[in-house]
């Protein structure tokens, strides 16, 4: 299987869907553009045509009503957002209706539409272009939530995604886009419920979502240097949680770390324990512990966006509390510039 | 003779003002490549003839709301340069602390009330601003700037029926620079000048060359008198072109979605020569030089200054914290 990156698998998902489904449609602000949604849809509209794949205005609590009543009469279109903090302005189609569409006409309506929610980071991007809110639209009754980590569910998920006749939401985290990772050329569809094994272990659960799975699998690496072994779960799919997957690995381990991109309160993290609890309780050996955003709006400073935002160390930190080791932590590893607000070297901004 | 003075008063203290946003984001263009400005930045050189032409009619007591291209709009005002270069280097001393970068600047004792970068969500909170003051009877205009995209929002509407219907005193401010981002209007709005939307909202409204700082300024001050008046809000569109890339330090034709004859033409009309051409290139040359020394002066405070400490990080989330 050939490697592409994350942003490209995306790109790659939409062009396949398209050519795929004639009712496939592409929208939103900077589509069609010579940016592209950060490559994610450059050159579809010359390979589709301007039917198809739209500029919109910057309108996007009407669009989504557009999207939605295109939706009811058999299109399938796919809207992005370059931040969820944009598609704040949409939540009443989003909320009140798409979500509910199905339900409140009897089963008689169908909002198959597919948002894609782009969540930034790094680089000052502050308290208006950073926010990851996703637990707002899980907790959604109707709606349908994913969180791909890897290239080949940002392809799979927007594969099912267009394909489902429900409303789905995909978060797509901005540090995940330069990310390679085997995905298969074919189309190859991820489910859009359940929770995948990304690292098997014995000692820890490590359950994390979308750019926290990185940050995991890397803690989980270092964990290693001072013997503990650590299973990673890559939730993906929000609604529901995979509590089957979780109970399976915590009858082996007996101890969680919860890593979510959003805050903690009213959040995934706390999802994942309520659930645990109420399911697993009998598994744990120890309390449960969450590594999420501090309770505070994102700070705009490097200076403080560096203290802001939880990363392996957190992870090990929490895992070394959660099984109380006497041994220390391993060094931290070199840090490769000033600044932890970028996630590579060739991230310099103004993005 | 009285008249030529005036005249010439008026085009020197509106090119003192363009002239220092120029100088000032030419400066930030030239050092962002130092890495050390690390936010996002959304530059307004070639559209310094609206925010000097409004601001000149408008006193210190008036307020300004603005969106996420605010450089120009808090100079204008008389906002502090210092703390607002300190806050694209994300320092404590910053007129935000660091919490907002470039894309939150405030200064609130000149009347710049706030900047933020979703688009039109400043607009109603002016006119709140402005129902405010009406009811406790206070003499004060509001300006609320926004583009092009911003009218696209139905929050615009929104805010331009309520503010019409209760004769608020505002300035709706839309500085149409024919593109959102990459997108150009014509694939987003139809044929018609942004302006007739003040007729469809019952309200006065202008369309004018954003370019020509006296012409923003004579508009601007029939608006501000109307609406100290209580004869309501107005709604301009003043026409325009930014010269960089939508976001950044950099110039963006090479991206292909706009021409090089296009901004050729744009800058044959640049909203600083066109004045500059009709004073002295003495009194030019004078306020090149007081702007870099008032510009250099807030960089060199701005890099001394100190970046916020940890505990700053949660502080301010609640009042009283």
């Amino acid at each position: 299987m050939r490697d592409l990156k994350f942003s490209e698998a995306i790109r790659e998902a939409q062009s396949q869907m398209l050519a795929d489904d004639p009712n496939v449609l592409l929208m939103g602000l900077g589509v069609p553009g010579p940016t592209g949604i950060f490559g994610t849809s450059s050159g579809l509209q010359e390979q589709f045509g301007s039917d198809r794949v739209i500029d919109t205005p910057s309108s996007e609590n009407a669009m989504t009503g557009v999207a939605l009543g295109a939706s009811v009469l058999g299109k399938r279109p796919i809207m992005v957002h370059m931040r969820v903090d944009f598609a704040v302005l949409s939540m009443e189609p989003i909320v009140n209706q798409a979500a509910k569409w199905h339900y409140m006409y009897g089963g008689k309506m169908r909002a198959p539409i597919v948002i894609r929610m782009i969540i930034g980071r790094g680089w000052g991007q502050g308290p208006q272009h950073s926010q990851s809110l996703q637990s707002w639209f899980a907790h959604v009754p109707g709606l349908k939530v994913v969180m791909p980590a890897r290239p080949l569910d940002a392809k799979g998920m927007i594969i099912s995604a267009v394909r489902d006749d429900a409303p789905v939401v995909i978060f797509e985290h901005r540090w995940l886009y330069n990310l390679s990772g085997p995905v298969p050329e074919e189309i190859t569809p991820t489910p859009l419920e359940g929770a995948q094994v990304l690292r098997q272990g014995k000692d820890i659960t490590i359950a994390a979502t979308s750019y926290m799975v990185i940050e995991a699998l890397k803690a989980a690496e270092e964990l290693q240097k001072i013997g503990v072994d650590a299973e990673v779960i890559d939730l993906r799919c929000l609604t529901p949680i995979d509590t089957y997957t979780l109970d399976a690995s915590l009858k082996k381990t007996g101890y969680l770390v919860v890593a979510d991109t959003g805050q903690e309160a009213c959040g995934i993290a706390a999802e994942v324990i309520s659930q645990v609890a109420q399911k697993s309780f009998t598994h744990l050996k120890g309390a449960p512990k969450c590594v999420t955003l501090p309770h505070i709006p994102t700070p705009t400073s490097p200076a403080l966006a560096d203290h802001f935002y939880p990363d392996y160390r957190d992870l090990m930190t929490a895992a070394h509390s959660a099984l109380d080791l006497q041994v220390p932590l391993p060094p931290a590893l070199p840090q490769k510039s000033q600044w932890r607000d970028i996630p590579d070297p060739s991230f310099t901004g103004p993005y | 003779m009285t008249h030529i003075k005036q005249m010439n008063d008026v085009r020197a203290a509106l090119l003192k003002t363009m002239v220092l946003i120029r100088r000032a984001e030419q400066r930030i263009s030239d050092l962002y490549s130092e890495y050390e400005m690390r936010c996002p930045t959304h530059l307004c050189s070639g559209q310094e003839g609206i925010c000097a032409g409004i601001s000149h009619a408008l006193d210190t007591k008036d307020m300004v709301f603005s969106g996420h291209r605010s450089h120009g709009h808090y100079i204008a005002k008389g906002g502090d340069l210092r703390s607002m270069f300190a806050e694209l280097y994300g320092k404590q001393t910053g007129c935000a602390a660091g919490k907002g970068g470039s894309q939150h600047l405030i200064d609130i004792d000149c009347g710049f009330m706030g900047a933020a970068p979703i688009l039109s969500s400043t607009i109603s909170v002016g006119v709140g601003a402005a129902w405010s003051s009406k009811l406790d009877g206070l003499d004060q205009v509001v300006v609320v700037y926004f583009g092009d995209g911003a009218t696209e929002e139905g929050v615009f509407h929104e805010s331009a029926n309520f503010a019409a219907v209760h004769k608020l005193p505002v300035l709706f401010v839309c500085e149409n620079n024919l593109y959102s981002v990459h997108s150009a209007l014509d694939v987003r709005q139809p044929e018609r000048p942004i302006s007739a939307f003040g007729d469809a909202h019952g309200m006065d409204s202008a369309l004018v060359d954003g370019n020509d700082a006296i012409a923003v300024h004579e508009v601007a001050r029939v608006a501000v008198e109307r609406a100290r008046r209580g004869l309501g809000p107005t709604l301009i569109e003043a026409t325009t072109y930014r010269y960089f890339e939508h976001c950044g330090p950099n110039e963006d034709i090479n991206l292909g979605y706009r021409t090089a004859s296009e901004a050729d033409a744009w800058r044959e009309q640049d909203p600083i020569t066109r004045i500059k051409d009709q004073l002295s290139e003495n009194l030019f040359s004078e306020i090149v030089s007081s702007s870099d020394l008032v510009i250099e002066n807030a960089v060199e405070f701005a890099k001394a200054s100190p970046f916020p400490e940890l505990d700053q990080l949660y502080k301010h989330v609640l009042p009283g914290g």
